[in-house]
């Protein structure tokens, strides 16, 4: 059986002073329950997540405290992914019908700072300068771009198209245009990539209602169904953020491992995908993800750019709502945050930045520390 | 002047011959730095500890341009921060491994680049310990 989303709401990302994350998913939630025309107290459990705002079942706080299970879920970047797993799984075992899916978070400016035991690491790892996850990244991308030869004009294409569709979302943090000179003469902050390639840590909110498939029309005309979501953790030996050593035999990463499931799962393949919102924690990444979701061949991305495939009128949309470079990353509604962009364009509601041609299944992947990800494919 | 390991998971210090050392399991073969009490690869207990080798090529790498907030800990100040190289090392034979290299002029780093180990003060503490870290530095005579 499938779940159908029938409710979707968010909380506009940025930076809200005086608004505290746990009200900013509270914000989401109501908008998806007026959304589905659902009343808080139909709502048969919860499960949501964020890194460092608070638990998530204290949205009841602010919507009401009627008993209902809800469980809080902390899985980094894949935070939103892991709690729609487990809100899918929960109305497939016959358990309940219909439920909330919220994230949320609200970070200080700058880096994460996270703290290397939190991950099984020694002190030493962030002692000596290691526990960034912008590193890893970056020289993850120079070796790539060494490669495949991607060059820096294609991290600043992925970037100026993410500011320029930022530019279209009332909801986005970045809505400015910025062109392509700027974008690469911008600071140096790891090579090869400048301050306008990167995200920021931000704050924000979305929220799903979510019900068994064949209620969903109850509460919509326009429902979206998940075909498929997963979450990988990293196998030993790959290449992942917060790892000391790398194999040599080349093992799939988390992303590969997650896509290739996600695929088995919906029965589809990459040439199936109308769009996707793909992990754009800096440009490169973006880039490097396109292929390891099979949209393309490694080193095909510099032409799909310059070309403008990956633009909203392209032959695949890539993070149409200005992915994490215009909205920010809180990190547990990120996730969350493009499945919310995926229905919207799936419903044909997306506004201006809608994609063309009446899309029909769309794609979303996170990527974070300490190697995990999380993928689905949405269909209307 | 009295120093040590900033982790003896890494290496030992002093010693007469430092090197970097790694888990190697008896069970699956598999090796990982630095090292710990189980196989990452099998979670076996049965692992020895061994030294890994001090040269090999730069595997991918970037330039850490500002200076990293806590849980980072040196000497530095903002004032007295200096970028500093970030890479994978690919020591032939064995693994990749993450370490700061000695170089971060990004003009004088690229993939496959011979790199050697070494050892340098990372900080000194408040009793006057210096505390030693590990880096791979070019091989000299290699750049121009």
């Amino acid at each position: 059986m499938r779940v159908a989303i029938v409710g979707v709401g968010i909380h506009p990302f940025g930076r809200t002073p005086g608004r505290s994350g746990i009200e900013q998913g509270a914000y989401a939630a109501r908008l998806a329950l007026e959304d589905a025309g659902v009343a808080w107290k139909d709502i048969q459990f919860g499960y949501g997540g964020s890194y460092a705002a608070g638990n998530a079942d204290a949205v009841g706080n602010e919507l009401g405290l009627t008993g209902i299970p809800f469980t809080h879920v902390l899985n980094a970047c894949a935070t939103g992914g892991s709690s729609l797993i487990s809100a899918c799984r929960e109305i497939q075992s016959g358990a309940s019908e219909l439920g909330l899916v919220v994230g949320f978070d609200k970070h200080d400016r700058g880096a994460f700072n996270a703290h290397p035991s939190e991950y099984g690491l020694g002190d030493w790892y962030g002692e000596i300068g290691m526990m960034l996850t912008t590193q890893f990244f970056a020289a993850k991308l120079q070796r790539y771009m060494h490669d495949y030869g991607i060059t820096s004009d294609a991290l600043a294409r992925v970037a100026n198209k993410a500011y320029r569709n930022g530019a279209l979302n009332p909801n986005a943090w970045r809505r400015t245009p910025i062109d392509l000179e700027e974008i690469k003469s911008s600071t140096m902050v790891n090579d090869p990539l400048t301050k306008y390639m990167f995200c920021s840590p931000s704050e924000g909110a979305a929220a799903l209602v979510i019900c068994r498939e064949d209620i969903a029309h109850r509460f919509t005309k326009k429902p979206v169904y998940v075909r498929a979501a997963v979450m990988r953790t990293k196998k030993f030996g790959a290449f992942e953020v917060y790892g000391t050593s790398v194999s040599l035999d080349g093992v799939p990463n988390a992303s590969m491992q997650a896509s290739k499931a996600a695929y088995e799962m919906a029965a589809v393949g990459p040439e199936d995908i109308d769009f996707a919102q793909l992990q754009d924690t800096e440009s490169g990444a973006e880039i490097m993800h396109m292929a390891e979701n099979g949209f393309c061949a490694h080193g095909e991305q510099e032409r799909m750019l310059r070309d403008g495939e990956t633009d909203l009128n392209g032959r695949l949309p890539i993070n149409t709502d200005g992915g994490c470079l215009a909205n920010g990353e809180p990190i547990g509604a990120s996730g969350l945050r493009q499945i919310y962009e995926t229905v919207l364009q799936l419903r044909g509601a997306a506004g201006e930045r809608q994609v063309p041609g009446s899309p029909t299944l769309g794609y979303t992947h996170v990527y974070g520390a300490p190697g995990i990800s999380a993928v689905t494919i949405l269909e209307r | 002047m009295k120093q040590r390991s900033i982790d003896s998971t890494l290496f030992k210090w002093p010693a007469a011959a430092p090197a970097l050392l790694a888990s190697s399991c008896s069970q699956c073969g598999a090796v990982a730095f630095p090292t710990a009490t189980s196989c990452k690869a099998c979670g076996s207990l049965a692992v020895n500890e061994i030294e890994l080798p001090r040269s090999g090529t730069l595997w991918a790498w970037t330039v850490q341009r500002f200076m990293p907030k806590t849980p980072y800990h040196s000497s530095e100040t903002a004032e007295t921060f200096k970028p500093y190289g970030i890479g994978y090392v690919e020591l032939p034979g064995a693994l990749r491994i993450e370490a700061r290299l000695t170089e971060n002029d990004p003009q004088k780093l690229e993939v496959g680049l011979p790199m050697t180990l070494t050892f340098y003060v990372h900080r000194v503490d408040a009793d006057g310990t210096e505390v030693m870290n590990y880096a791979f530095e070019p091989v000299r005579g290699d750049m121009q």
